[in-house]
C-alpha cells in the first residue's frame, strides 16, 4: 500500500437544484517524496478533492464515500476530531490567495505560532523561535523582524512564502498546494515553485499540486491526473502527459498552456465551450459536447460513459476512441501544431 | 388657579371615553358605613371617600409612601402655587387659617389654624386682624410669633426671588411705595401692609375692602418663616417646620422624607391627626408606573391628586374590585372655549352669540369624554362645588344640540348672514382639546362659520399663543380652548383670574376673552361685600354678565377619578382641596 | 497617533461649540421668530396668574432682555470662569465649569449632572454587558445553525426586541415581575453602588434586562450577519486546515473579524446611552441624565438643557474617539493619521 491511497472517492453535495457530483469516483496513490499534479479547469472537482482529503469539504451536508488511506489509516470513516488532529500535522495545505487566506488581524508570526502550538505543547517563545526559523527557511529576509508583521505588510510573493512556512510548521508528510502560484506575478511564480521543490526534497513529503495550468506542474510532478466533470480522464507520468497524451481534453489543456514567449491569452487549440455543470453532467462521456472528435465514436460518446482504461505503463485514459486512433490523432493533428509554436 | 399637570388632562379625556362606554353611574351610590377602630376592615366601595371618611383610624405609626409624576414648583411656602402643594404642605407648615379637614360640603369652609379664630375685619373690610395661639413652636423649639408671620408675608412679596407663588397679597395689601422685598430693601418698614402688633397679633392692611381674606390667609404665604433662618431662594432646600413633620432629607427633583417634629404641640392643633411616623415622597416618577404602583399597593398616595392616567383607567374601570377603590368627585374646574372679541366680526356681541347658539354641547361633552368622566354639561361659568353657585342657561337648545335658527338670527343681527371665518387655537398635546376643536368646527360649519384649527404645545400656549395678545390680534384668533380650576371655592377664587379684564397683559394671560367693564365693576362689588350670602349672589351676577357677554362658551364641569391607596387609613375627599385630605391620612 | 488625538479633540471642542450655539439658538431664536418677547419667555418660569411685574422681574433676572449673543457670551463665560448667583438672601459662587442655574428650581446645573451620572452609567454599563454577551452569543449560534429552529426563534425574538419600545416592554415587565410576581423592585428603586452593591444590582436588574433586550436584538442580528460573512472567508478555511478546534476557529478567527463593526456600533451606542438612557430612565423612574434631559426639555429649562446636551455630546465624541483608537488596535490594516 502506498503512503496515500485514494480509492473510488465520491463527494456529492445535495442542493435544492439537484445533487452536485463534485468528485465522482476518483482513485490515485502517492508515495513520500513524490509529487502529483491534479489538473483541470475550474469546476472540474479538483479543489473539492483536496478539501476532501483534509476533511474540509463543506459542512455536514456533503456526502463522501470511498476510501482515503493515509499512512495506513483510513480517513473517510474516521471521526472528525481524529481527522482534525491530523490536519496541519500529518497533512497541510497551501492556498491559492495568500492575502485572503491569512487572517488580516493577526501577525504572520502569530498565525504560524498558532499552527505550531495546536499540535505541539510548547511555550509561545519556543514556538516563536520556530516561526522565525521557518520564515528564514522559506526565504524571507530579516525573519526575526518580519515575524511581527501583518499579512497586508507583505508583498504577494512574501505572503505565499509565509503561507508555505505556516503549512510546513509541523513537518507535514502530505502537502497539498491548491493553485499556489495563480495569484502571483510570473517571475514570483517561478521562485515559489523552486522553493516548493527544494522544500519537498528537504522534508521528503508527498506533494499534491492542484492547478489549471499544466505549465506549473511540468517540472515538479512525477505524475499528473487530469480531471474533468469530477472524474479522472487521464492519468500518467509527467512524460506520458506531455509527450504521449491521449485524451482530447488533455490536448486542449496543452494547447492552452501559457508560455513566456507567447501572449498569455492566445490559445492555439482552444477548448470550445465551458466546463459542464456538476449537477447536470452530460450523458455518456462528460466531455463529448466539447470534443472535436466526438463524431468518430459513432454516437457512443453521448450514451455510454467510457471506462478509465490502461494504455500501457500505468498510463490511464477515459476515452471511447481506440488507442490507435488516439495515437494517430496526436501524432498527425495535434503534435505538429503545438511544435510549430 | 392651582396648576394641574398636563398629564391630568389626558387622563381625564381617556377616562371619559372609557366611562361613557361603560355607562357606569357617577352619583347616587349608597354610602357604605365604614368603621374600624384601627383600620383595615373597611369595605371598599365606589365613591366611599366622597361624603364620609373611608377606613377611619386613629392608629399612629408606619411610613406613608407618596409619589409624584412631576415635581413641586417649590417646597418653600412663599413660592408655591400647586393645589397638592397647598394640601401636602400642611404636614410641615401651619397657616393662619385652613380648610376644615374631612369630607362633605363642610370642607369648603375655613377654620383657624395658627390663629385662635377667623379674621376680624375692620375699617369696612380694609383691615383684617388675626390672633395667634400660644405655645406654637418651630422644629428647633423657638416660639412662633406674629412677627414671623408678617415676615413670611413680606418676603413672599419679592417676586424676583419667589416667582411661583400667588400674587394675591402683593395686590391686596397696602405695600409702601419703595418696598422691593425683604432682601433688596432690608430696612424697609412694611407695617403699612402687614403688621405684628405684638407677639400674638397680625394685622393685614388692604388697599380696598376685600371679603375673602380668610380664604387668602389659608394659603402658605402666611406660614411663618424665621428671619434668621431665611436663605431666600435656597430656603426650599431646608424649610423650618411649623407643622407636625419636619424634613429629614431633601433631594430637590428626586425625593424627600419627613419625620415627626417633636416640637409640634398637638394641643394647639385639633385639625391634624398626624398618624404616620414618617412620610416619604418620590419625585418625577413615571406617571403610568405611579398608577401601577398605586394599584399594586407599592405606594399609598399619588401626590398631584388629578386622577389616574389613561392606561390605568382601562384597567381599573372594568374591574369591580379596583373600581371600588376609587372616588369620582366633580371638581371645581371648568373646561371651556374662550370667544375672543379682539378681531372682527367677533368684536360684535351678536356674532359671539351665534357661536353660543351654534355650538353642539353634547358633541363638545363627548369630545371631553362624555357625561360621567368628562363631566357634566356646563351652562354657565362657575362649577357646582363653588360656594353659592347657581346653575342657569342663557343659550338653551333642544337636547343641548345647538339651535341653528337662533344662531342664524344672531348672525343676521351681526351683519354676517352667511357666516364668517375665524381661527380656533387649542393645545395640540391634549387629545380631548383637539377633539373639542374638531367638534366645534363641525357644529359651527352648519351655520356658515368656518373654523381654521391650529394646535400649539401646552407649555407655551399662554405665553406665546392664546395668552399672547399680539399673537391673537396678528393671527385673527377667534376661539381658544381653555380650562380653569379654582384657588378657593368661592366666586373670587374661581372667577377673578379669568374674567377680570384688568389682569390682561401682553403675554401669559389666562383671561383670554372677557373684556367687559360691567363685569369688572361687579367683581369689585362682590369682593368688597362682607356678607357671605350677598357676596354669593353678586358672583352669580358676574357669572350671568359674562354669559350675556357671550365671551365664554362653557363645555363641561370636570370630574376626576381618584384611587385610594391600599393600606391607607382615614381617606376622605376634601372639597376645599378638591383632592383627598392629605393631613388626615394614616397607614395600617 | 498623538497628533491624531489632539486633532480629534480640537474638532470635538469645535463641535461642542456648534452644538451649544444651535441649542441656544433653538431656545431663543425660534420663539423670537414666532414673536415672543422677553416677557413672554419669562412667563414660562413664573407661577400661574403672575402679575406683569413678576414676569418683568423674572425676565430681568434670567437676562432675557439682553441680545442672544450677550446671553450666549455669559453662558460661555460661566463655563470658563464661573458665575455668581443671587439667591435673594445672599450671593453664591458657582465655580467653573458653571452651567448656570435652573430657571425653574434655581439649583446649580453642574452638581445635578455629576450627581446623576453614576445612575446612567450604572444602567448603561450593566445593560451593555448583558446585551453584548447575549446579543453576540445568540448571533454566533444563529449564524452557525443558520436556518435551524433556534435561528428562526432567536431572529424572530430579535425582530420583536428591535421593534418594541422600552416604555412598553418596561411597563409590562414592571407589572408582571414587580407588581405581579414581586420578584423585582418597583419603579423608582435606586441604590448607589458604594452603598450596597447587591441592592444596586437587584434594583437595576429589570432596567438592565429591558434596555439590553432592545440592544441585544440589534447586536444579535448584526453578529449573525457578520458571522455568516466571515465564516465564509478563506482565512477560516486556513484556520481549519491548520487543525484548529472548531470552537477556536469560530471565536478566535470568525468572531474576531465579525466583531469589528459591532465595536463601532457599541462605542456609539454606549456613548449615547451614558448621555442619557432617556426612555429607560423615564419608564423606571431612575434619577439619571436621561430623566434629567426629559424634565429639562419639558420644563424648557435652558441651563439644564444646555448642560445635559453638552455632556451627552461630550460622551458621544469621546466614545467615537475611543472607538476609532480601538478600531486601529483591532484591525491592524487601519492606520490613524
Amino acid at each position: 500500500m502506498s503512503f496515500l491511497d485514494v480509492k473510488d472517492l465520491k463527494i456529492h453535495f445535495p442542493t435544492d437544484d439537484g445533487v452536485v457530483r463534485a468528485v465522482d469516483g476518483l482513485s490515485f496513490s502517492l508515495e513520500r517524496g513524490e509529487t502529483l499534479g491534479i489538473v483541470g479547469e475550474s469546476g472540474s472537482g479538483k479543489s473539492v478533492t483536496s478539501l476532501g482529503l483534509l476533511g474540509l469539504h463543506k459542512g455536514g451536508r456533503a456526502k463522501i464515500s470511498g476510501e482515503i488511506w493515509l499512512d495506513g489509516e483510513e480517513l473517510v470513516g474516521a471521526t472528525a476530531e481524529h481527522v482534525r488532529t491530523l490536519r496541519g500535522r500529518k497533512m497541510a495545505m497551501i492556498f491559492q490567495d495568500p492575502l485572503s487566506s491569512m487572517h488580516p488581524y493577526y501577525t504572520v508570526g502569530h498565525q504560524i505560532i498558532e499552527a505550531y502550538r495546536i499540535h505541539h505543547q510548547v511555550s509561545k517563545a519556543v514556538a516563536k523561535k520556530h516561526a522565525v526559523d521557518l520564515l528564514g527557511r522559506v526565504g524571507i529576509p530579516e525573519p526575526d523582524r518580519r515575524v511581527d508583521s501583518y499579512p497586508h505588510e507583505f508583498s504577494g510573493g512574501m505572503r505565499q512564502r509565509a503561507m508555505i512556512a505556516m503549512a510546513l510548521s509541523c513537518d507535514p508528510e502530505l502537502l497539498i498546494a491548491d493553485e499556489p502560484t495563480t495569484a502571483l506575478d510570473v517571475t514570483v511564480q517561478a521562485q515559489i515553485l523552486d522553493l516548493m521543490r527544494d522544500l519537498q526534497r528537504e522534508f521528503n513529503s508527498a506533494l499534491i499540486i492542484i492547478t489549471h495550468d499544466l505549465g506549473v506542474v511540468a517540472e515538479l510532478s512525477n505524475d499528473i491526473l487530469v480531471m474533468y466533470g469530477g472524474k479522472c480522464v487521464e492519468y500518467g507520468s509527467t512524460d506520458d502527459i506531455f509527450y504521449r497524451p491521449e485524451h482530447p481534453y488533455t490536448w486542449g489543456l496543452l494547447g492552452s498552456m501559457p508560455r513566456l514567449d507567447r501572449e498569455p491569452t492566445e490559445r492555439l487549440l482552444p477548448i470550445k465551450g465551458s466546463p459542464p455543470s456538476l449537477i447536470n453532467v452530460p450523458s455518456g462521456c462528460a466531455f463529448h459536447p466539447r470534443c472535436p472528435y466526438a463524431e468518430l465514436t459513432q454516437g457512443k460518446s453521448s450514451t455510454e460513459v467510457p471506462a478509465l482504461a490502461e494504455s500501457g505503463g500505468g498510463h490511464l485514459v477515459r476515452c471511447h476512441l481506440g488507442k490507435a486512433e488516439r495515437r494517430r490523432l496526436w501524432e498527425t493533428e495535434i503534435k505538429p501544431v503545438l511544435e510549430t509554436q | 388657579m392651582r396648576r394641574k399637570s398636563a398629564l391630568a388632562a389626558a387622563a381625564t379625556a381617556a377616562l371619559a371615553l372609557v366611562l361613557s362606554a361603560c355607562g357606569g353611574g357617577g352619583g347616587g351610590t349608597a354610602q357604605q358605613p365604614a368603621q374600624s377602630a384601627s383600620g383595615g376592615a373597611a369595605q371598599p366601595a365606589f365613591n366611599a371617600g366622597l361624603t364620609s371618611v373611608y377606613n377611619p383610624s386613629t392608629k399612629k405609626g408606619g411610613t406613608l409612601k407618596a409619589a409624584h409624576s412631576s415635581d413641586w414648583d417649590s417646597l418653600d411656602p412663599g413660592d408655591t402655587y400647586y393645589g397638592y402643594s397647598f394640601n401636602f404642605g400642611r404636614f410641615y407648615w401651619r397657616t393662619l387659617t385652613m380648610y376644615k379637614p374631612g369630607p362633605g360640603p363642610e370642607g369648603n369652609t375655613v377654620v383657624p389654624d395658627l390663629a385662635e379664630g377667623l379674621g376680624e375685619p375692620s375699617d369696612g373690610g380694609k383691615s383684617w386682624t388675626y390672633k395667634l395661639k400660644s405655645g406654637l413652636k418651630y422644629e428647633d423649639g423657638t416660639p412662633i410669633t406674629a412677627k414671623d408671620v408678617a415676615y413670611a408675608v413680606a418676603r413672599s412679596f419679592d417676586k424676583e426671588t419667589f416667582p411661583h407663588g400667588p400674587s394675591y397679597l402683593n395686590e391686596l395689601l397696602a405695600w409702601p411705595k419703595d418696598f422691593k422685598g425683604v432682601y433688596k430693601t432690608p430696612d424697609a418698614d412694611y407695617s403699612s401692609a402687614v403688621e405684628a402688633k405684638d407677639d400674638q397679633t397680625v394685622v393685614f392692611h388692604l388697599n380696598k375692602p376685600f371679603s375673602s381674606m380668610d380664604y387668602v390667609v389659608q394659603m402658605p404665604m402666611t406660614a411663618p418663616v424665621p428671619k434668621d433662618k431665611d436663605t431666600g431662594a435656597k430656603y426650599k432646600e431646608k424649610v423650618i417646620s411649623s407643622g407636625p413633620y419636619k424634613f429629614e432629607t431633601n433631594e430637590i427633583g428626586k425625593q424627600f422624607a419627613l419625620v415627626r417634629n417633636d416640637q409640634w404641640d398637638p394641643a394647639t392643633d385639633p385639625n391634624r391627626p398626624a398618624l404616620p411616623d414618617r412620610i416619604e415622597v418620590q419625585l418625577n416618577v413615571n406617571a403610568d408606573d405611579l398608577d401601577n404602583q398605586l394599584i399594586a399597593g407599592n405606594i399609598h398616595l399619588d401626590i398631584p391628586g388629578t386622577g389616574l392616567q389613561p392606561a390605568a383607567l382601562g384597567k381599573v374601570l372594568p374591574d369591580p374590585a379596583l373600581k371600588a377603590r376609587t372616588d369620582n368627585p366633580t371638581i371645581p374646574r371648568l373646561w371651556y372655549v374662550s370667544v375672543i372679541p379682539d378681531n372682527p366680526p367677533l368684536d360684535n356681541i351678536n356674532c359671539r352669540k351665534a357661536v353660543m347658539f351654534a355650538a353642539d354641547r353634547v358633541a363638545n361633552q363627548t369630545a371631553y369624554g362624555g357625561e360621567v368622566a368628562g363631566g357634566e354639561i356646563a351652562t354657565n361659568v362657575m362649577p357646582p362645588p363653588i360656594v353659592g353657585q347657581e346653575k342657569f342657561d342663557l343659550y338653551a337648545s333642544e337636547g343641548n344640540k345647538g339651535d341653528v335658527a337662533k344662531a342664524k338670527e344672531a348672525l343676521a343681527a351681526c351683519g354676517q348672514p352667511n357666516g364668517f371665518s375665524t381661527t380656533m387655537v387649542f393645545r395640540a398635546d391634549r387629545p380631548r382639546e383637539k377633539a373639542l376643536a374638531e367638534a366645534m368646527e363641525q357644529a359651527l360649519a352648519k351655520v356658515g362659520i368656518k373654523l381654521t384649527l391650529k394646535g400649539f404645545p401646552a407649555s407655551s400656549y399662554f405665553s406665546d399663543y392664546a395668552g399672547n395678545t399680539a399673537y391673537v390680534k396678528k393671527n385673527g384668533v377667534g376661539l381658544a380652548g381653555h380650562g380653569w380650576g379654582s384657588d378657593w371655592p368661592d366666586g373670587y377664587g374661581f372667577m377673578q383670574a379669568i374674567v377680570d379684564s384688568r389682569t390682561i397683559r401682553d403675554a401669559g394671560n389666562y383671561n383670554l376673552s372677557v373684556k367687559n367693564p360691567e363685569v369688572d365693576k361687579l367683581i369689585d362689588q362682590a369682593s368688597a361685600e362682607l356678607d357671605a350670602t350677598a357676596r354669593g349672589k353678586l358672583w352669580v351676577d358676574v357669572d350671568k354678565k359674562v354669559m350675556e357677554d357671550a365671551s365664554i362658551l362653557p363645555v363641561v364641569w370636570a370630574k376626576a377619578l381618584l384611587m385610594r391607596g391600599q393600606g391607607v387609613t382615614n381617606i376622605a375627599y376634601n372639597e376645599g382641596q378638591s383632592m383627598y385630605d392629605y393631613i388626615l391620612l394614616g397607614v395600617e | 497617533m498623538f497628533t491624531y488625538i489632539i486633532r480629534r479633540l480640537i474638532g470635538a471642542v469645535a463641535m461642542l461649540v456648534v452644538i451649544s450655539m444651535v441649542t441656544f439658538g433653538i431656545f431663543f431664536v425660534v420663539p423670537q421668530w414666532a414673536g415672543a418677547t422677553p416677557e413672554a419667555m419669562a412667563s414660562r418660569y413664573v407661577g400661574r396668574a403672575a402679575t406683569p411685574e413678576t414676569v418683568h422681574l423674572v425676565a430681568e433676572r434670567l437676562g432675557f432682555n439682553d441680545p442672544v449673543v450677550v446671553q450666549y457670551g455669559r453662558f460661555v463665560k460661566g463655563l470658563v470662569t464661573g458665575a455668581e448667583y443671587d439667591y435673594g438672601a445672599g450671593v453664591e459662587q458657582c465655580p467653573a465649569p458653571c452651567f448656570g442655574y435652573s430657571f425653574i428650581s434655581g439649583q446649580p446645573v453642574w452638581p445635578d449632572l455629576v450627581d446623576r451620572l453614576p445612575v446612567t452609567f450604572s444602567l448603561a454599563l450593566g445593560a451593555a454587558l448583558i446585551w453584548v454577551l447575549a446579543g453576540v452569543s445568540v448571533g454566533v449560534l444563529s449564524a452557525l445553525r443558520r436556518g435551524s429552529f433556534f435561528d428562526r426563534l432567536s431572529m424572530g425574538t430579535a425582530l420583536a426586541g428591535v421593534s418594541l419600545p422600552i416604555f412598553f416592554t418596561g411597563m409590562i415587565s414592571l407589572v408582571i415581575f414587580s407588581y405581579g410576581l414581586g420578584w423585582t423592585p418597583p419603579g423608582g428603586a435606586w441604590t448607589d453602588l458604594s452603598e450596597n452593591p447587591a441592592q444596586w444590582a437587584y434594583n437595576l436588574l429589570l432596567p438592565w434586562i429591558t434596555l439590553a433586550f432592545l440592544f441585544a436584538a440589534g447586536y444579535a442580528r448584526l453578529t449573525r450577519a457578520g458571522m455568516l460573512e466571515t465564516m465564509g472567508e478563506d482565512y477560516i478555511r486556513t484556520a481549519r486546515a491548520k487543525g484548529l478546534r472548531e470552537r477556536d476557529v469560530v471565536v478566535k478567527h470568525g468572531l474576531r473579524a465579525a466583531l469589528t463593526p459591532i465595536l463601532t456600533l457599541f462605542g456609539i451606542d454606549f456613548g449615547l446611552l451614558i448621555g442619557g438612557a432617556v426612555l429607560t430612565e423615564t419608564t423606571y423612574t431612575l434619577p439619571g441624565l436621561g430623566q434629567f434631559a426629559i424634565l429639562a426639555i419639558r420644563n424648557q429649562d435652558l441651563p439644564q438643557v444646555m448642560g445635559v446636551v453638552l455632556i451627552a455630546a461630550c460622551f458621544v465624541v469621546v466614545a467615537s474617539l475611543i472607538v476609532d483608537l480601538l478600531y486601529a488596535w483591532v484591525d491592524p490594516r487601519v492606520r490613524l493619521s
